[in-house]
């Protein structure tokens, strides 16, 4: 029971991180009905920046922060750079964008830091607090409060903020948005350089328990694109429910289906994705889609 | 048409003189150009004509060489014949795929093939009774087994490979023009450009949908066999996600999913890391910059792409 206690609250953990990643995937995608195959690998730049900030000598708060911005920044600026001219032609021209964002920003990583995996310290250490017997790891305790705190941040951001009426106003209708003066342009670079510093979150999260490396968020964003759409990829409370969904599944299903193991969670997450797109497209959280013919 | 049936024949022509000029080891490369313009042929069958997206036709791939694979090394089976062989599970095994890729439309077709390619490694590795696990399969238990073509006409077995899969390739160039340009291919387009419109015609959507597909599985099931076969082996790490996501990148370089432009993007897929070798200060002995200008390119063809074509329009106005 100790046991299966321990498995809940690690699987927990690693569902925050999907689920950090996988509201960065909705964000944009309601953004503008775009699926952002390059998220994993801007979260994994992101933590390569943090690594190296703390590797000249930077403590890992202030290194976190300057992260953070910088991911926000570089967020935006592909959108303005790259993504605004494709825009207005068809999807699947942004879609195939991302995928050579993709395969750019990992050979960059590749090509600057080495393939090799790195330690990275977090800031939490992997000593195990004693809760009534049962032993988590601060790592996984303090993952999850950063991941509450990053997605109540944006929660307020969104619903508090005029900044925030102005994001949902473009997501629900650009052309009207414009018409009523908010800057269109601006909200959808803004809402990338959010997108980029959530999964700035989940990846310098991750970092600590994956090893940082090139290749270390390709797994972790196909369990987000599972939390997303089992949250129905465009509800960003069924991004976090459905990452900590995941995350919690994968644990327990690895651990007491013998026959899964470690081994088959990747096969899992794509169970997941298949079942939901196919049986219950909505998801979750999601509305269904109603098309007028 | 004339044009194009002269330009096919010099193609073939050039193909079958290339080695007469070549060093065995660029024909050895070229072989596995062969394999990928296959693959990239059936990319573009399903992803330029019927207008579905995938991201997993390396897991294609990799059902048509461990197909070969395991035949060849657990049954003693020819090389030559593993080829349909392939060709037939990978296409049955596309129609399968076909069915549900129906209900999914756009991008979640290219998320769901994004995860298969993803997972399938794994697979590839807990199943290892089956596929040998990470240490993968060697292919050739005896040499009656392949090199039939070694000797006739001088051929080394490296020549030998090379008028395999192209021979093979010239084949599938010719059957995907003739599909293309047939009912069928219309079919294809109408349905890619209006699946109401289509379907108002009376074309059956669903239908022309899971046969581009079976078909274009099929192709990259020739394409997996080929590849073993050249390189005699197989493991999980030979069909990586990368491998799918460079199709796409040949696909599109090729003149965004048109058969004409397939050699051209599987020529790319083999010697960018050669191009970028070209620039100065770039180290290409490690993987980095390398993939880094896959990326890009595909990156700077989107952002160009758009504008070369408005700039055409307007030349072609005056």
């Amino acid at each position: 029971m100790a046991n299966f206690a321990q498995q809940i609250v690690s699987g927990l953990a690693s569902g925050a991180i999907y689920g950090l990643l996988g509201l960065a995937i909705v964000l944009i995608n309601r953004a503008t009905g775009v699926i952002n195959f390059a998220q994993g690998e801007m979260a994994t730049l992101s933590a390569f920046l943090c690594w190296t900030l703390i590797d000249h000598g930077w403590s890992f708060w202030p290194a976190f922060g300057a992260t953070l911005l910088l991911s926000f920044a570089g967020g935006a600026a592909v959108q303005a750079v790259l993504i605004r001219p494709l825009q207005s032609g068809p999807l699947l021209g942004v879609v195939i964008l991302t995928i050579g964002l993709l395969i750019a920003i990992n050979g960059l990583d590749t090509w600057i830091w080495g393939g090799a995996p790195r330690q990275f310290h977090g800031p939490f250490s992997t000593a195990p607090i004693r809760v009534g017997g049962v032993a988590f790891s601060k790592q996984d305790i303090g993952t999850i409060v950063v991941a509450i705190v990053s997605v109540a941040l944006v929660g307020l951001l969104f619903t508090r903020t005029r900044l925030g009426l102005g994001l949902r106003a473009t997501a629900v209708n650009a052309a009207e948005s414009r018409l009523v003066g908010i800057r269109v342009a601006t909200m959808l670079a803004v809402g990338w350089g959010l997108a980029a510093a959530l999964g700035a979150v989940a990846g310098v999260m991750a970092a600590p328990s994956l090893f940082l490396e090139p290749n270390m968020m390709q797994t972790v964003l196909l369990y987000s694109f599972a939390a997303a759409v089992l949250g129905g990829m465009s509800s960003p409370v069924g991004a976090v429910v459905g990452g900590l969904a995941i995350g919690v599944l994968l644990n327990v299903t690895g651990t007491y289906v013998h026959w899964i193991g470690g081994e088959l969670r990747l096969a899992t997450a794509l169970v997941v994705i298949l079942l939901v797109l196919l049986l219950r497209p909505q998801g979750l959280f999601g509305r269904a889609a109603v098309s007028r013919v | 048409m004339r044009a194009k049936i002269i330009g096919v024949a010099l193609a073939f022509v050039v193909l079958a003189l290339l080695p007469f000029v070549l060093s065995e080891f660029r024909t050895v490369q070229l072989a596995t150009v062969g394999a990928y313009f296959i693959a990239i042929l059936g990319l573009d069958v399903l992803t330029g004509h019927s207008g579905q997206i995938s991201l997993g036709h390396g897991a294609f791939m990799a059902v048509g060489g461990y197909t070969t694979a395991i035949l060849m090394a657990n049954h003693g089976v020819q090389d030559l014949w593993t080829i349909p062989i392939a060709a037939v599970v990978a296409g049955a095994i596309g129609l399968l795929a076909g069915i549900p890729a129906l209900r999914l439309t756009g991008f979640y077709l290219a998320l769901a093939t994004f995860g298969i390619a993803v997972a399938l490694p794994t697979v590839l590795k807990k199943f290892d009774k089956f596929t040998g696990g990470s240490t993968g399969i060697t292919l050739f238990g005896k040499p009656t087994q392949t090199g039939h073509g070694v000797g006739v006409w001088g051929m080394t077995n490296n020549t030998w490979l090379y008028a395999l899969t192209w021979t093979i390739g010239a084949v599938l160039f010719l059957v995907a023009w003739w599909l293309l340009g047939s009912r069928f291919g219309r079919s294809l387009r109408a349905v890619r450009d209006s699946e109401l419109a289509a379907a108002a015609s009376g074309v059956n959507r669903s239908k022309y949908k899971v046969l581009a597909f079976g078909i274009s599985a099929a192709y990259a099931g020739v394409a997996g066999a080929l590849y073993a076969i050249n390189i005699a082996y197989v493991s999980p790490d030979t069909f990586p996600v990368q491998l799918s996501l460079f199709l796409l990148v040949g696909a599109v370089v090729g003149f965004f999913g048109s058969i004409w432009g397939a050699a051209l993007g599987a020529l790319l897929i083999l010697f960018l890391p050669d191009i970028v070798g070209v620039i100065p200060h770039v180290d290409t002995k490690q993987a980095g910059p390398t993939t880094f200008f896959y990326g890009m390119v595909l990156v700077a063809l989107m952002l160009l792409l758009p504008l070369v074509l408005r700039g055409a329009r307007l030349l072609s106005r005056r």
